[in-house]
């Protein structure tokens, strides 16, 4: 029996490996070995908590936004996050794990959200800041995500990156109405560039040579690229935007080096990214606190809905033994 | 632009920007991500609507940012507090009811040869009346899983219809400019609020629907005392950095 089933288990084995090869997209019913799955189901939980808890640091700024034109883009923006956390937690739910199970593990920090929105929004130019270079550096790395061996996860990262590209230009073009604008304008968004330039490259991850989970992640085809080729293509991205938009990225090393094609930056404060990691960055306290208390104060609307459908089964029933003569469709 | 079109922009106008703003509260804190994304979509609508309304008036952003809090028109019933999920669902369902029957109205109005005015809320109303009905829909689902749901949901709901009933008759004060005739829209407005409290196993709240202070007054600039820290937030940021654009 033994050899029969290690048998079997190597011929779903080869049949994976081959569809990956291949470049075919994995199914939900489809075999797929174990850590795959827990590595899906880990990148895919973290990628949709991130976009639920990304939604507070703009949504600090929609009370505040300072003309009507830019409220309803920061709302419109807002929304698509939940949208996109939507979307995200029902992939992860094709691999057999429900949505309040992975809302639980980010309740209690069992899973992780991206580091970056751990930092605050001081200014409203941070809402520009981060539509061009925190989105901007989502899309670069979510891409080559389009391209994902997992089918589910691929098709909503198809949807989640036309939308993030709209974002991400509607932030560049916020900032650019700063730069051109008044002086107090133009510092304001020079100001939040330098506070999150920095953070925005940390969004790529630790360097090649200290990444747990690349170098099986390319082999599965989750990963494309490592995470050190997209920042420096994020970074070669950004560099003559800011001029366009006529603002500085706060790095002295920062220049085009002609032998290697790119440009070559300076080195990134790792210690600081684990320390946000951990949870002593700026905001992890507010941001998870303030997560959880709208779960929890949430909690006795979603028992009146459960209730309620509860009863609305009910009663269908009773129609349908007869018992009540009333519908209550 | 008529007087009188300009003062019904307004009102319609504010009322419509000043719910936005409170709805806009919501984000990041709704009891359930689907609450997150509908909450936000008809913030967005709304604030739709009070764009061209009050482009209408004069510039938006103007209007909006620069005006005190004596100068807006909205009912006092919109600038009322978020409170907790239950009054603002009561708050959607008493304004959306409202909105909807009056829009309705206005778009199906028959087209009086030469006046523009009217064919210009008709124009708006027919647009918003398909926005409006969706918002209806969501409050009344909600005030129905909320009513009949569990003993504490039926509570607080009761609680916020009951707190906001004395807000509501203020919505019937003529408004210049809008051409309905305003009690039959009351009288459908009360049918159709309390049908749907009656599905909802509420009880259609007994207190006067306006008092000798709030009988239309926010529609004459008098307005509740959490409005003006509402415009202070909303206001600050525009207001500290005069003539910019953005």
């Amino acid at each position: 029996m033994t050899a029969v089933t290690a048998d079997s288990q190597e011929a779903y084995e080869a049949v994976f490996d081959a569809a990956v090869a291949a470049d075919e997209r994995i199914e939900p019913r489809d075999w797929m070995p174990d850590a795959y799955r827990a590595t899906l189901v880990r990148q895919i939980a973290q990628h949709a908590h991130s976009e639920i808890i990304g939604m507070q640091p703009e949504a600090n700024w929609i009370t505040r936004a300072p003309s009507l034109r830019r409220k309803a883009i920061l709302m419109a923006k807002v929304q698509d996050e939940a949208g996109h956390g939507l979307y995200l937690y029902s992939a992860a739910e094709t691999l057999g794990t429900g949505r309040d199970e992975l809302l639980d593990k980010l309740h209690s920090g069992r899973q992780k959200y991206s580091s970056i929105f751990n930092y605050p929004t001081l200014t409203w130019a941070d809402v520009g800041a981060i539509g061009w270079l925190v989105d901007g550096a989502a899309i670069t790395n979510q891409v080559p995500l389009c391209r994902c061996s997992y089918g589910p996860y691929a098709r909503a990262m198809v949807r989640i990156c036309k939308e993030e590209s709209f974002h991400q230009r509607q932030g560049y073009e916020a900032l650019l109405a700063l730069s051109r604008g008044t002086p107090a304008q133009h510092e304001m968004a020079q100001d939040a560039v330098n506070r999150w330039w920095w953070p925005s490259l940390m969004m790529f991850g630790p360097p090649d040579d200290e990444s747990a989970h690349s170098a099986q992640s390319m082999a599965w085809k989750i990963k494309r690229h490592s995470n050190d080729e997209l920042r420096q293509r994020f970074v070669d991205i950004c560099v003559p935007q800011a001029e366009s938009l006529r603002l500085t990225l706060p790095d002295p090393d920062l220049r085009w080096n002609e032998e290697r094609g790119h440009h070559d930056f300076g080195a990134i404060d790792w210690a600081e990214f684990r320390e946000v990691l951990k949870g002593n960055g700026p905001c992890n306290e507010q941001r998870i606190t303030q997560r959880r208390r709208a779960h929890d104060e949430g909690a006795w609307v979603r028992e009146a809905a459960a209730a309620y459908a509860a009863k609305q089964n009910d009663r269908i029933k009773g129609d349908e033994s007869g018992e009540t003569g009333e519908a209550t469709a | 632009m008529t007087t009188s079109l300009n003062t019904a922009a307004l009102a319609l106008g504010d009322d419509a920007l000043v719910l936005s703003h409170r709805l806009g509260e919501w984000a990041g804190h709704a009891p359930v991500l689907e609450e997150e994304v509908a909450l936000a979509n008809i913030a967005l609508d709304l604030l739709g609507q009070a764009r061209v309304l009050l482009s209408l008036a004069g510039d938006e952003d103007e209007l909006a940012f620069l005006r005190e809090e004596r100068a807006f028109r909205n009912a006092q019933l919109v600038e009322q507090p978020n409170g907790d999920f239950a009054h603002t669902i009561a708050r959607q369902l008493y304004f959306s009811t409202y909105q909807r029957l009056l829009y309705g109205r206005l778009a199906a109005a028959e087209s009086r040869a030469g006046d523009e005015q009217q064919d210009t809320l008709k124009a708006l109303a027919a647009k918003a009346v398909k926005e409006v009905a969706y918002h209806q829909d969501h409050a009344e689902q909600w005030t129905l899983r909320l009513g009949d749901g569990t003993p504490e949901s039926h509570d607080r709901m009761q609680r916020a219809c009951d707190a906001l009933w004395r807000f509501t008759g203020e919505l019937f004060q003529p408004v210049e400019g809008v051409d309905v005739d305003w009690r039959e829209l009351e009288a459908d407005w009360l049918a159709s609020v309390s049908a749907v409290l009656g599905r909802a196993a509420l009880s259609v709240p007994e207190g006067r629907r306006e008092t000798p202070w709030s009988a239309g007054a926010g529609r004459q600039g008098v307005h509740t005392e959490s409005f003006g820290r509402m415009l202070a937030e909303m206001q600050h940021l525009h207001r500290s950095h005069p003539g910019a654009s953005w």
